[in-house]
């Protein structure tokens, strides 16, 4: 009873914050101007179903990317000595103590066709490559700044494993590969979950980053989205429709990734 | 799992119910609100009219002052006669609205602007910015924003006016308009001139650097031409860059002819091969730090560029090109119009333009501060474009119809958006995960089973 009280102010907190501006959303996407029911704005989604979909393609390559990465990053911090790890997390998040957008801008100066990495190309007369104003720099972009997301619940869950179990598989002969396999990965499954839902969901709904790293030609959903309310043309009904068709397939692919994460529960 | 499912839809929809009955009433309070200031617009047109006649101006000549200074040291006895200390104690903050970087304030070599307002009049300045015209327009239709002086484009503010978001303004409380020049006063966008004090305007004109260009820059052609190629920037947005095009097809930037924004955009969309990046503030980087040779830009953000990168230039288009005017409003909702009204004849105080112009490098509308220019600047065609170029050449951007910029808008995002190669992408990833939930699911069951056994 008592913790239930104590929920209070959150659960006040998400009514007024999540789900009256949610249902606000499902409100305007099927009403017109003049707020009358309509559900053409979810039929003008089919123009856009093209982009909806590579920013699904993008934003799941830019997540296997991160698990792939920081899988191993999470797994070597969290064996590390107690003190050590404290250090190794810090720089893990250090980016994050830097403004989103600025680091985002410092990719742009890096990747310039006058930029850092092509400077010192340069050196070697190599290049210049052409690093921006492409998709590879808008995945890059979701890498960068979304990993720690990916690292942090990996290394929370890893960092409970004990060193006796991966000890007790040695000492059962298990090889070094079976341990990652059979051990490690299976108990760090609630950590990859969560990261993969950390990872996934900012960045398939971003658009600054498309916009300054895809030089505004590799425009996501959400800079369409954007568009629908600072763009030409203030039109609230046509964006909420397509956030509220961006919600629903994200919640999809949720599900779906949900129902493999029981089938392995199941084995 | 399903009862909590149910539950999840119930709550969903009793919501919209909900949310559904604040939104009329929001509606119906909003139109209210737009009625009882139509009824005010009344009363301060005849105050105009009693007290059009009051209007001082004073002269200042570079002559008379210390031009070392002007810049960086306020001068209370360079104001006109009027009287900043009427509301002094009524404990006022006013909120202030304007594009980014479009002050002179908080930099090392001006006086702070709004420092030097606070100080004179003891109102408070909250000062914010906003980065496009769209994104004011959201805020104050929201009901989002609570301002009492914005500083919209021309464009923006004809629909402003239409939609009653902004209010008339009364003139005799701002003395200082008669020094704007009266090329500025009742331009299209605000034919009566009964809402708006121009700020600053400018023409969208061409910078490019002299050493990365192939050929001669003259004109919108270049920025089509395939000696250019993969080194053009180009407007990140669809007015901007539909007045372009448009002005390169030789039609009006103003056409709410669907065949002639289609033509536009089949022209965007050649072009957008030859295009390195879509851009509105990178472009400072981008150009400045030569990753880019050529592109449109705003006049002034262009002279700031070319002063600082010598290696740059620009180009008034030959086709022609967009003029435009940043004027201060009021919103309909502000709650201290007096003092609002006090804030923009500050603006106009022959100093405070004059440190504001020379910050931002555009043009000025201000009679009194282009007396105070050298030689230079006066014959500078980017700071003060010559008149028949002007008369002839360029056109004020007013509001198009709501379906023109939503049809704009839709070509521009059909630029924007390539289309992916296979038709089939959308239906077979429906089709893949259906049966992939449908194989996990029998596959579960048939393991349950076996567990059982």
């Amino acid at each position: 009873m008592k913790s239930k009280i104590l929920a209070v102010p959150y659960i006040i907190w998400m009514i007024i914050f999540t789900v009256i501006p949610l249902g606000l959303v499902i409100f305007f996407a099927f009403t017109t101007q003049s707020g009358e029911f309509t559900i053409s704005n979810i039929v003008a989604m089919n123009d856009y179903l093209d982009v909806l979909f590579r920013s699904i393609e993008f934003s799941v390559i830019a997540t296997v990317i991160c698990l792939i990465l920081g899988l191993p990053v999470a797994y070597l911090i969290s064996r590390l000595a107690k003190g050590k790890q404290g250090t190794m997390l810090m720089i893990v998040i250090l980016p994050m103590w830097i403004n989103f957008l600025l680091r985002t801008y410092a990719w742009m100066t890096l990747l310039e066709e006058n930029g850092l990495i092509n400077r010192f190309f340069g050196l070697f007369h190599l290049g210049p490559f052409n690093l921006i104003n492409n998709s590879g720099a808008v995945v890059l972009g979701m890498i960068y700044n979304y990993i720690p997301f990916m690292i942090l619940p990996l290394y929370s869950v890893m960092t409970k494993i004990d060193e006796s179990v991966i000890e007790a598989a040695q000492d059962l002969g298990c090889s070094g590969f079976h341990i990652i396999t059979k051990i490690i990965l299976p108990l760090s499954k609630q950590g990859i979950s969560t990261g993969i839902i950390t990872v996934f969901v900012p960045s398939v709904s971003t658009f600054i980053i498309s916009r300054m790293l895809g030089g505004g030609t590799n425009d996501l959903i959400g800079d369409i989205i954007e568009s629908q309310f600072l763009g030409n043309s203030y039109n609230p009904h046509l964006g909420s429709a397509m956030s509220l068709v961006l919600m629903v397939i994200v919640l999809l692919i949720m599900s779906l990734f949900n129902q493999f994460g029981s089938e392995e529960a199941v084995i | 799992m399903k009862k909590r499912f149910v539950l999840f839809v119930t709550l969903m929809l009793s919501l919209v119910m909900l949310t559904g009955c604040n939104g009329n009433s929001n509606q119906s309070n909003s139109s209210a609100v737009s009625n009882t200031s139509g009824k005010d617009y009344s009363n301060n047109v005849s105050d105009k009219s009693v007290n059009d006649n009051s209007q001082t101006e004073k002269i200042i000549n570079r002559e008379d002052i210390d031009m070392d200074t002007i810049l960086s040291k306020f001068d209370k006895s360079l104001l006109s006669s009027y009287d900043y200390t009427r509301l002094k104690d009524k404990n006022i903050t006013l909120n202030v609205c304007n594009w980014g970087e479009y002050m002179a304030i908080n930099q090392d070599d001006y006086f702070d602007v709004n420092n030097e307002f606070e100080k004179l009049t003891g109102i408070n300045v909250n000062y914010k910015t906003f980065a496009t015209n769209e994104e004011l327009y959201s805020k104050l239709k929201s009901g989002g924003g609570d301002y009492d002086v914005v500083i919209p484009s021309d464009y923006m503010i004809s629909k402003m006016i239409k939609e009653g978001l902004i209010q008339k303004l009364d003139y005799s409380k701002i003395p200082n308009f008669s020094y704007i020049d009266k090329k500025f006063v009742g331009l299209e966008y605000d034919p009566e001139n009964e809402y708006s004090v121009p700020y600053t305007w400018g023409i969208v004109c061409i910078v490019y650097n002299k050493n990365m260009v192939k050929k001669e820059i003259t004109g919108w052609c270049d920025l089509w031409d395939e000696a250019n190629d993969n080194n053009i920037l180009m407007f990140n947005n669809p007015r901007d860059a539909f007045g372009i095009a448009l002005t390169y097809l030789g039609y009006s930037q103003n056409t709410e002819n669907k065949k002639e924004l289609e033509e536009a955009a089949s022209a965007l969309k050649q072009q957008k091969n030859l295009v390195q990046a879509y851009v509105m503030d990178e472009i400072f980087d981008k150009i400045g730090g030569e990753s880019s040779a050529i592109a449109p830009y705003y006049a002034g953000d262009v002279q700031t560029m070319i002063d600082e990168n010598p290696n740059l230039d620009f180009c008034i288009p030959k086709e022609g090109t967009n003029k435009f005017v940043d004027a201060a409003c009021i919103p309909t909702a502000a709650k201290n119009k007096e003092a609002a009204e006090m804030y923009i004849n500050f603006l106009n105080e022959v100093q405070v333009a004059y440190a504001n112009c020379d910050y931002l490098c555009y043009s000025t509308p201000h009679t009194g501060v282009y007396n105070l220019f050298d030689e230079e600047v006066k014959a500078n065609p980017l700071r003060c474009p010559p008149d028949d170029y002007l008369n002839e050449k360029t056109e004020v951007f007013i509001n198009l119809s709501d379906d023109t910029n939503a049809y704009t808008q839709e070509l521009w995002n059909q630029i924007k958006i390539e289309k992916s190669k296979s038709p089939w992408l959308v239906p077979s990833f429906l089709l893949i995960s259906l049966a992939l939930t449908i194989f996990l699911n029998i596959r579960r069951s048939r393991k349950k089973k076996q567990d059982i056994f």
